[in-house]
């Protein structure tokens, strides 16, 4: 072997790659230095405030941003409605993220050799597009509507509501219909993580699996997602203290009362409560506990279907599931934590995927109604308003089995994420984030092995170096 | 070699987690102010704040508009009105003390705590009490004249004498004699002779309180509010004290007088005022009805 080739290749694969992160860390430096743009997003345009008024890091919301939410987007001082801005002015901003990333799982189901397979991918890509306005029609009547690709561009409609703001002039009385996000404490659309495996709660989305490589299919429902409906939502001036309810269909968030995946389309109706309190402790910032409870019913198998095809909004056999959960937010200065704990059940049919109109006999021998227990704990680190550091592990672990055969940890989760946005300028024009990130999920005894037959555990990660902005 | 590599792969990425951190906030084309004096305090009640956590407040929420250095340049200022607040010219609107001298540290917290009605100034109520004791602290380092100048005492205001039309009636005779309507219009519409014409102590354009529209004061909701608003002047605008012309009770009829022009705010005045013939008439003659921004009158 001729070891001089080797050395030298090494030599120019180390003077290569020395090359590349010196011109990396130098466009790093130089993006640091650059001017702070002047582009804006829609509030921070409106009210001529940086965007660290209302985040702490954006997106995530400050004391006074979740207040300004709560207000109808409006500040309170009579100038909010339309008529006082320039006529040039539009609610609008735009968010995307350009994005290097690398994911990789183990254990993917693959045609050639035992079946299995570790499979990485890596390369240049980029997010979905969010095309975010949001602000005031009159004197307390608030819009959002949010037009949002994936990142092929097809667009779909994550947020249409009006919202009647302050009747009878009291903030208690807030009403709004449309589609829109749950009144989460901990918000999904406001994460902080943005990676294929980070970009979620995971206790948000869990669903049980009915047996080892047989997912849930009896509905689609994520408590992050955007719902249709109608809230009720009150708060005290000082926003220390919210309560909100709301009145769904029970379709996730999709139009023309299309359940999504599931046995049947449905015209049914959740329902969804939350409520918190926020108190102060000596000078380590504003404490927050709340409670939630998301009441849901799924339809499990058509009423009626034409050509064999389900009728949207006829679906029956309506059986429900139901998670609640308390939250805390605990601020102790730069350093805060949110801690979750989360409960879900789920009816036996729709834990086993089966339909409910042959009653109990209809159901496999050894069922049950699933159920989990979750917990969240997410700790961010705000050095100052330019740099923010975010871990957060969730852990999923199921109480009940839907069958008696499955693994008793089958589905159980493990998900950890940790990362740092970077912001090089705040500004009331536009935003910048490097936004860098590691994530990994262990999925417990969900792919069954083609070769033994016996279940194995999914593991999949994410890591992203990305340029989120906003303007 | 290969632990060579490494050590040097794992000191670049520490410098890159590190070099953000370590850089300081670029949050203007300006540069802040310099490290504030840490002997000034303020004292709201039982809470003490301090500048230097207020500096940290200030450059998250309050420099966009009132500048890096505090002097009201901030990056949004050429596209507000009214500007934002100077506060390197140590001149404050809402004060309980009186024309000339500076506010206590009471007056400033509540500016902070209520906002600033019809301008961008919002309300900062959910910043807890130490942290906006900690901003009035730190905006007192702008202005070297909380070195040198001590707040004013705050001025007495009397208890409030029951209201009566007599009372009302003699407002509005105060009103006429102090020529009021000069610049706030006959109606209190903001539309007097002078009211085009006025400027604040930095040039700028201003235009008088319009009662008829408005629900709430710039410095207060309350009566007393309004009572120390005219007896304490807003410094650096056109509008003065009158401690010197007006006797508190009649600066109580005046209080009951200028409640009644603001007709699209229910009030006991106001409601004492429509049972006269000369209210009724005068309330009759306003067409109240909503506007697109949700209250006032028709032009």
């Amino acid at each position: 072997m001729d070891w001089s080739k080797l050395i030298n290749f090494r030599d120019r694969r180390s003077r290569a790659g020395s090359i590349l992160f010196s011109a990396l860390l130098l466009l790093f430096i130089a993006l640091i230095d650059s001017s702070p743009a002047r582009a804006i997003p829609a509030f921070a345009r409106k009210y001529g405030m940086p965007c660290s008024s209302c985040h702490e890091a954006w997106p995530k919301l400050s004391p006074f941003g979740q207040q300004f939410k709560d207000n109808g987007f409006q500040m309170g001082n009579d100038r909010d409605a339309p008529i006082f801005q320039s006529p040039a002015y539009w609610p609008i901003a735009m968010r995307i993220t350009p994005n290097w990333h690398l994911e990789h799982q183990d254990n993917v189901i693959v045609d050639q050799g035992s079946g299995l397979a570790n499979v990485t991918t890596h390369g240049f890509d980029f997010g979905g597009l969010d095309i975010l306005t949001e602000g005031t029609l009159a004197k307390n009547i608030s819009f959002q509507l949010v037009p949002s690709s994936d990142e092929t561009g097809a667009f779909h409609l994550e947020a249409v509501n009006v919202r009647f703001d302050n009747l009878l002039n009291s903030s208690w009385l807030n009403i709004k219909a449309g589609k829109f996000e749950l009144d989460n404490l901990l918000s999904e659309k406001r994460i902080l993580t943005l990676s294929a495996n980070g970009s979620f709660y995971q206790n948000y989305h869990f669903q049980p699996w009915v047996a080892p490589g047989v997912a849930s299919s009896s509905y689609a429902f994520g408590i992050g997602d955007n719902q249709v409906g109608l809230e009720w939502m009150g708060h005290s001036k000082n926003d220390r203290t919210r309560i909100s309810a709301s009145l769904l269909s029970a379709t996730d968030g999709n139009p023309d009362f299309q359940s999504g995946t599931g046995l049947a389309a449905s015209s049914a109706y959740e329902g969804f409560i939350t409520a918190s309190r926020a108190f102060q402790v000596g000078n380590l910032g504003l404490q927050r506990v709340g409670g939630f409870a998301y009441f849901g019913q799924a339809t499990t198998f058509p009423k009626y279907t034409s050509g064999s095809v389900p009728i949207n909004g006829t679906g029956a056999g309506n059986e429900p599931y139901y998670r609640a959960g308390f939250i805390g937010m605990w601020y102790l200065k730069k350093l805060d934590v949110t801690t979750m704990y989360f409960y879900g059940h789920d009816s036996v049919y729709l834990g086993t995927n089966t339909p409910s109109n042959a009653g109990s006999a209809g159901l496999p021998a050894g069922s049950h109604a699933p159920s989990w227990n979750g917990a969240l704990f997410e700790t961010h680190y705000t050095f100052n308003p330019q740099m923010i550091f975010v871990n957060r592990y969730e852990l999923i672990r199921m109480s009940q089995q839907a069958l008696d055969t499955n693994p008793g940890d089958l589905g159980n989760i493990d998900a950890l994420t940790f990362g740092f946005r970077y912001y090089p300028f705040v500004s009331s024009r536009a935003g910048l984030a490097f936004h860098n990130e590691y994530s990994i999920v262990w999925q417990r005894k969900i792919v069954v092995s083609p070769t033994t037959g016996l279940p194995v555990d999914l593991t999949s990660s994410s890591l992203m170096f990305g340029l989120d902005f906003a303007f | 070699m290969r632990i060579t590599k490494f050590k040097g792969i794992f000191v670049s990425l520490v410098a890159v987690l590190i070099l953000p951190a370590a850089l300081p906030a670029q949050q203007s084309d300006q540069a802040p102010a310099a490290k504030p004096n840490p002997h000034i305090e303020a004292h709201v009640g039982d809470v003490t704040g301090h500048p230097d956590a207020g500096s940290d407040l200030y450059y998250r929420y309050c420099w966009g508009c009132h500048g890096a250095r505090g002097n009201g340049d901030g990056e949004n200022a050429p596209y507000l009105n009214p500007t934002p607040r100077n506060f390197v010219a140590g001149i404050f609107k809402c004060r309980s003390t009186p024309t000339g001298t500076l506010p206590t540290d009471d007056d400033l917290y509540h500016s902070i705590e209520r906002g600033f009605y019809t301008t961008t100034m919002p309300s900062w109520i959910t910043l807890t009490a130490q942290n906006r004791a900690d901003l009035v602290a730190f905006i007192k380092t702008f202005s070297a004249r909380w070195a040198t100048d001590k707040a004013g005492e705050p001025i007495q205001i009397p208890p409030e004498p029951k209201l009566t039309v007599e009372s009302i009636k003699h407002g509005k005779e105060v009103f006429q004699k102090m020529e009021c309507w000069k610049c706030h219009g006959q109606e209190g519409r903001g539309d007097g002779p002078s009211a085009a014409t006025l400027t604040d102590s930095f040039d700028q354009p201003i235009r008088p309180y319009d009662f008829a529209q408005g629900t709430r004061f710039k410095c207060g909701t309350t009566n007393q509010d309004l009572y120390k608003i005219f007896m304490t002047g807003l410094d650096g605008t056109p509008m003065p004290s009158f401690a010197s012309v007006i006797k508190p009770e009649e600066a109580w009829d005046l209080v009951h007088y200028l409640r009644t022009l603001q007709v699209s705010h229910a009030s006991p005045e106001l409601a004492l005022w429509k049972t006269t013939p000369e209210g009724a008439a005068f309330l009759a003659a306003e067409k109240v009805r909503n506007t697109p921004t949700g209250s006032g009158l028709a032009p």
